[in-house]
């Protein structure tokens, strides 16, 4: 059998994995979902078409999202994700015992079922007694909170779904809002390699630097997503990502990570020269 | 209105089978579906391209429908409610026009309130009608312009019983209604003629949740803007009429200044817009006055910003609200409308209709999905985190009743001169200042321009809005009678 799931990084560049076999297909009122099994990546998942996470290589993103910023504040204890129904973040946060608090804002329950019936190597920790699961539109779940936070997750997907509204000066202002007054707040931040995705990458960066008074990024290598380099956003009121970064005390933890670690802590806020200029243009 | 009618669409199945019919063009339009320019067609698409087409046999001819054309205008008319309904390729302002121009002559009176669109004002110009203005009452907490009372219009009809019209708004642009009946029968009873500017209520025809429509009134014609809430294209629009008018006549008028090349993509637009309202249209409206309706609790729930509703209606100069519009007021943010308008667009990347002096306006519509509003929401909430400052100096939107000296007509064509905008007071203004948004006239041809209004100028140019319809681009100088 040759059978194959291929996403279109541009429209001349194209991914392709071959499939075992499908495991889940459906369709919510906000978008399509589908769970393929693989032999070299595993089980994955597709929204729209678009990869989100394979079990081969979650690890890279969900460890970035949530240890960088865990590993620079000192004390935190009430954790907002936004998107990220998958449970990957939560599961990494999940970790920490001195994290009080998680609120999982994903605006589409079916991606949670899903992932809870297929994907459970992320979804595992969902059911976490410090998890609270809320089934709304991000944007308007901010709104009501003020002085809330101590850590802002932003696990969305592209900005060309139901993802747009995360990728908008209002989210990012209304984030800055949330959050206590060290708060830090760390977003998925597209990749700066293909045009339309570096334009959408330096749109999110202008926002970000508009709303917060640090703001840096961070970047890792995820070999299914586009051009396998992808950025993050390290926004804060307080802490500097690198100079507030506490190693000793966050290799006390003994988490024992498969990616993360603090040395590449400091080596992921270096960036090439490229991107450097790309974030440039917009600051 | 006969359903089992409706979901035909003459004008569109006859240009698909004229597409099918693969005929050779040796006629207008030029490009020749598309190919004479292909950098138009890539922008365009060809689909595009080869609809735009001219009239023809089989395609029926705007200036005088046969065939296709006249059974998507009787089917339009079915839908409405009308006696009969003209596509129009012209805007909206054509179709005012052609009510306008279809009723009243040189010298004929007109009563009409103030806050009506620019092109309401070019067809007194065209025609030479003397207007008689109805104040329409303003709310000055909100600053806005609302309907005309019914003594208001009664004593103008009593004080000129030989004006041929009255003029209403059905809506205003902000969503405002006068008691339309009530009007039309009064008017009616004087032998005077009812026309509608229903530029912002097309929807009116197709819910029962909506105020009252002109032709469900008996009004005698009504300007809908169907590319407005009826989703066609930009600039098709359609005239209704009543059973007391010719329809013949109303042609010949229309003809005066209509297009003789109708584009095909507007009237077919037009024809299948209709389609889908009379079919869907109940539903359609349902769902834009659930999304506008939870807007407007969402943005009340942030503080200080009113989006106000149905709580304004007075039986009278308000006597009922179009719940579709999501008309903000802004000044207890301590910003003006137009300010919020602007920071909306500038910093968060979303345009809104139009912002005066103390609101902003939201064109909800059945093309809104949950997740913008919810920015839209969102947007707002940190303008008034931003932003928030003392509500002071803050001078609201006075109604300015205006002194008519002289017909528009005659003072537009006159003799006049020059003079800089301070230096007019006193004088007759031979042209329009608007303030735009929202369009309405602060000064018209044979209008006094006195010092509250050169101070209202003042103080609308330095919030931001563009003023616009003098000859001097930049409304420094100001043309009067000599």
């Amino acid at each position: 059998m040759d059978l194959w799931f291929t996403e279109l990084h541009t429209p001349d560049v194209k991914l392709s994995i071959k499939v075992d076999r499908q495991i889940y297909t459906g369709r919510s009122e906000f978008q399509r979902i589908d769970v393929f099994e693989s032999k070299e990546f595993g089980r994955f998942l597709v929204l729209d078409g678009y990869m989100m996470l394979t079990e081969r290589d979650e690890f890279i993103y969900h460890e970035m999202m949530t240890h960088v910023p865990m590993a620079v504040h000192p004390k935190v204890r009430n954790v907002l994700v936004i998107g990220g129904g998958d449970g990957g973040v939560v599961r990494e946060l999940c970790r920490y015992d001195t994290i009080e608090r998680i609120d999982l804002c994903e605006i589409d329950e079916l991606v949670v079922e899903v992932c809870k019936a297929h994907l459970p190597s992320t979804a595992c920790r969902l059911e976490d007694d410090r998890v609270e699961v809320h089934y709304e539109d991000g944007l308007r779940y901010i709104r009501r909170f003020e002085n809330a936070y101590d850590l802002i997750i932003v696990d969305s997907t592209d900005p060309f779904g139901p993802g747009e509204g995360l990728f908008t000066r209002e989210f990012y202002g209304n984030c800055f809002k949330a959050l206590r007054e060290d708060g830090i707040m760390v977003n998925q931040h597209e990749s700066p390699f293909y045009e339309n995705d570096a334009v959408a990458m330096q749109r999110a960066h202008k926002r970000i630097v508009e709303s917060f008074p640090i703001s840096r990024v961070f970047q890792a290598h995820i070999p299914t997503y586009p051009s396998g380099h992808w950025l993050f956003g390290f926004a804060s009121k307080r802490y500097h990502p690198v100079q507030d970064l506490d190693a000793a005390a966050w290799n006390l933890r003994g988490l024992g990570c498969r990616y993360y670690n603090t040395k590449l802590h400091v080596g992921a806020f270096a960036l090439p020269s490229y991107v450097e200029e790309l974030l440039r243009e917009v600051e | 209105m006969q359903l089992s009618l409706q979901d035909r669409a003459p004008i569109a199945e006859a240009l698909d089978r004229f597409r099918r019919n693969r005929v050779v063009p040796f006629d207008v339009p030029g490009h020749k579906r598309g190919k004479g320019n292909p950098e138009l067609t890539a922008f365009l698409g060809e689909r595009c391209m080869q609809l735009d087409v001219n009239s023809m046999k089989p395609l029926d001819n705007l200036v005088h429908p046969v065939s296709v054309i006249r059974e998507a205008e009787e089917l339009a008319a079915d839908a409405f409610g009308a006696a009969h309904a003209f596509f129009m390729v012209g805007g909206t302002t054509s179709s005012v026009q052609a009510m306008i121009l279809s009723t009243v002559g040189r010298g004929d009176k007109i009563i009409l309130p103030r806050n009506v669109h620019r092109s309401v004002m070019g067809a007194l110009i065209l025609t030479g009608a003397h207007p008689i203005y109805v104040n329409p009452q303003t709310d000055d907490r909100l600053g806005i312009s609302l309907g005309m009372k019914v003594e208001d219009v009664r004593a103008a009809i009593e004080a000129h019983p030989d004006a041929k019209a009255v003029f209403l708004n059905n809506p205003t642009y902000y969503g405002i209604c006068s008691n339309l009946r009530a009007v039309t029968e009064m008017a009616h009873a004087a032998g005077m003629r009812v026309l509608v500017d229903e530029a912002h209520g097309t929807h009116f025809y197709f819910s029962d949740r909506l105020p009252l429509s002109a032709m469900a009134a008996g009004a005698d014609m009504a300007s809908v803007s169907m590319h407005k809430s009826g989703g066609s294209l930009t600039q098709s629009s359609m005239l209704l009429i009543g059973p007391g008018m010719s329809e013949g006549y109303v042609r010949q008028i229309i003809n005066l200044t209509q297009t003789t090349s109708g584009s095909y993509l507007l009237l077919s637009s037009l024809d299948l817009s209709r389609k889908r309202l009379a079919l869907h249209g109940e539903e359609i409206f349902s769902r834009v006055i659930a999304i506008a309706q939870y807007a407007r609790e969402e943005i009340n729930a942030i503080g200080d910003y009113d989006a106000f509703s149905r709580e304004l209606i007075d039986g009278d100069s308000v006597f009922d609200f179009d719940v579709t519009k999501l008309s903000v007021n802004t000044l207890a943010v301590g910003l003006a409308g137009i300010e919020v308008y602007d920071i909306l667009r500038d910093e968060y990347d979303i345009q809104v209709e139009f912002g005066d002096i103390g609101n902003f306006l939201a064109y909800i519509s059945v093309g809104d999905r949950r997740q913008d509003i919810e920015r839209l929401v969102s947007a707002l909430a940190e303008i008034r985190r931003r932003y928030k400052r003392p509500r002071v100096g803050m001078l609201s939107q006075e109604y300015i009743h205006p002194q008519v000296v002289m017909t528009p007509q005659d003072a537009f064509y006159a003799n006049k001169e020059s003079l800089p905008l301070e230096a007019t007071e006193g004088r007759i203004s031979a042209e329009f200042v608007m303030c735009y948004p929202p369009g309405i006239p602060i000064l018209t041809p044979g209008e006094r321009i006195t010092g509250e209004i050169l101070r209202y100028i003042a103080y609308a140019r330095e919030k931001g809005c563009s003023l616009t319809g003098s000859e001097d681009p930049a409304t420094a100088h100001l043309n009067v009678i000599r």
